[in-house]
């Protein structure tokens, strides 16, 4: 018996994850989510900012890290376009282009957002630092134009957007190193305030910026944009991915114990 | 010739008429290729991952392409011909510097790489090390301090002086486990100790934090196989 447990088939463990994930999501199961202190402080702030402020928003993610940063980014562009605070898109990645595009243009059709009045989408750049060094002096000079093609000085919003002087947040939704660059470099060179959102992997290395008060806030994967969804009562995809997810992590919490019990009568028998 | 091009614009027609439902089944079909690894390695899951690869990698060429060399070197450059505005053609500098690239794939002109790859480091290291240095280094030694200036002035509260004193040890005992100038016995070798504890804690914090993210994305094409493939949901 203590054998066949040792040895198990890790396909058997697969099956075991997948109906962990099926069955919930059938049963449409939700389960409430307690917000955390470093994604109610990314809120705070911009529930805080009076109308017609500017935030930045950098779409840092490929298809890859969709699941996690798109209902974070849907869930603050929600929050945003119901407080009249306006959004600039852009992105330092090639592949978040389109991706930004796309839940900016979402959201603004649900939320009634005006393109170039409420929000507007640089789209992409080649540069990285170069392109957040750039936009600190004049953000006209990295992006001439709109994701579409439009001058920035035909679009009402940018008229009086310069630079980061004139930029309340730049929120960094990312699956790469992208952050702790915004931080470096606006955060110590322009004294930007700065946020992020982030997938799961990368979530424990951004903590000491939070300690350090270089981060605003911090929205942890997918249990960040349930979180935020939380906070401005939208209960979305991320809501109810959260709950599954409380089911799979019972799941390993239960495999991890039965294999290290196994594990340790194992060798306690064989010495 | 008719037929064939009547053949293709029924075809056109057809596929433009149900692009999203098409678009969900090829999403549907590559994503339990994709999972089919899980059973074991296979042609569906390789021709998935190939594609996956070569679709991103032509994606990422031409959005570099249009949102890059166009604006950025193209377009100048032909403004700067076409209007007859020769200060424009500086920007040759950059973008012959930028070519010099390529020089490795000829051999006999490969060490012409060493200048573009000379002015990045140069202008990168330039860059960081002052805005590093200050965010990395100065600002997280400012951060790690400052609370007992707090608990000085007696603004935090009981737990808060728990965390502020538990995260100075944290990083004087990690500190020392990579400090290899003095033998780990001893007192050392204690307080090295305490800081593989530390080091254990933040890997399983980041192990957890990695199994959230990759059940995340679990969840999200199981839901959508089931609500938008199946019509399940």
């Amino acid at each position: 018996m203590l054998e066949k447990l040792m040895s198990i088939d890790r396909r058997i463990v697969f099956i075991l994850v997948a109906i962990a994930v099926i069955i919930p999501t059938l049963l449409n199961v939700r389960f409430p989510i307690t917000v955390s202190q470093p994604t109610r402080s990314v809120y705070d702030f911009i529930d805080e900012l009076p109308p017609d402020s500017t935030i930045l928003m950098a779409f840092d993610y490929g298809p890859s890290s969709l699941a996690e940063l798109e209902p974070m980014a849907a869930a603050v562009l929600r929050h945003c376009f119901s407080k009249n605070v306006r959004v600039i898109g852009m992105t330092l990645l090639n592949v978040g282009a389109r991706l930004g595009d796309r839940v900016m243009s979402q959201t603004s059709a649900e939320m009634g957002a005006v393109d170039g009045e409420d929000y507007v989408f640089l789209g992409f750049r080649p540069g990285g630092i170069s392109v957040i060094l750039g936009m600190g002096t004049a953000i006209d000079s990295v992006f001439s134009a709109d994701y579409r093609g439009k001058p920035l000085s035909e679009i009402p919003m940018m008229q009086d957007v310069k630079n980061y002087d004139h930029i309340a947040l730049v929120l960094d939704l990312a699956s790469s190193g992208t952050p702790s660059t915004w931080i470096a470099y606006i955060n110590t060179k322009y004294k930007q305030q700065v946020a992020a959102g982030v997938t799961g992997v990368m979530v424990s290395e951004l903590y000491p910026f939070i300690q350090s008060g270089q981060l605003v806030g911090l929205m942890p994967g997918l249990l960040g944009a349930a979180e935020y969804e939380t906070l401005i009562d939208t209960p979305e995809k991320a809501t109810a991915g959260m709950s599954v997810q409380s089911f799979v992590h019972l799941l390993i919490f239960v495999l991890v114990v039965v294999g290290n019990v196994a594990f340790f009568i194992q060798r306690r028998r064989a010495q | 010739m008719g037929t064939l091009t009547d053949l293709i614009t029924l075809l056109v027609d057809f596929v433009t008429s149900h692009a999203q439902i098409l678009g969900i089944w090829v999403a549907a079909f590559f994503t339990l290729c994709i999972y089919s690894f899980l059973y074991r390695d296979n042609p569906f899951y390789r021709f998935a991952e190939h594609l996956f690869v070569g679709l991103s990698v032509g994606f990422g060429i031409v959005i570099s392409i249009h949102q890059g060399l166009i604006p950025f070197a193209w377009d100048p450059f032909w403004e700067a011909v076409t209007k007859r505005e020769f200060m424009g053609l500086l920007k040759l500098i950059p973008i012959a510097i930028g070519l010099l690239f390529f020089a490795r794939l000829i051999p006999k002109y490969s060490w012409l790489i060493r200048y573009p790859i000379a002015i990045l480091i140069g202008i990168g290291a330039g860059r960081a090390i002052p805005n590093v240095m200050d965010a990395f280094i100065f600002r997280q030694v400012h951060g790690t301090l400052t609370p007992f200036g707090k608990i000085h002035a007696g603004e935090l509260g009981f737990f808060a002086i728990f965390g502020a004193i538990l995260m100075l040890v944290g990083v004087i005992c990690t500190l020392t486990y990579f400090f290899f100038s003095i033998e780990h016995r001893g007192v050392v070798g204690r307080i090295s100790k305490v800081g593989i504890i530390f080091l254990m804690v933040g890997f399983g914090s980041a192990f957890g934090n990695t199994v959230m993210g990759r059940v995340s994305l679990l969840i999200q094409r199981v839901d959508f196989l089931l609500s938008d493939w199946l019509r399940l949901i």
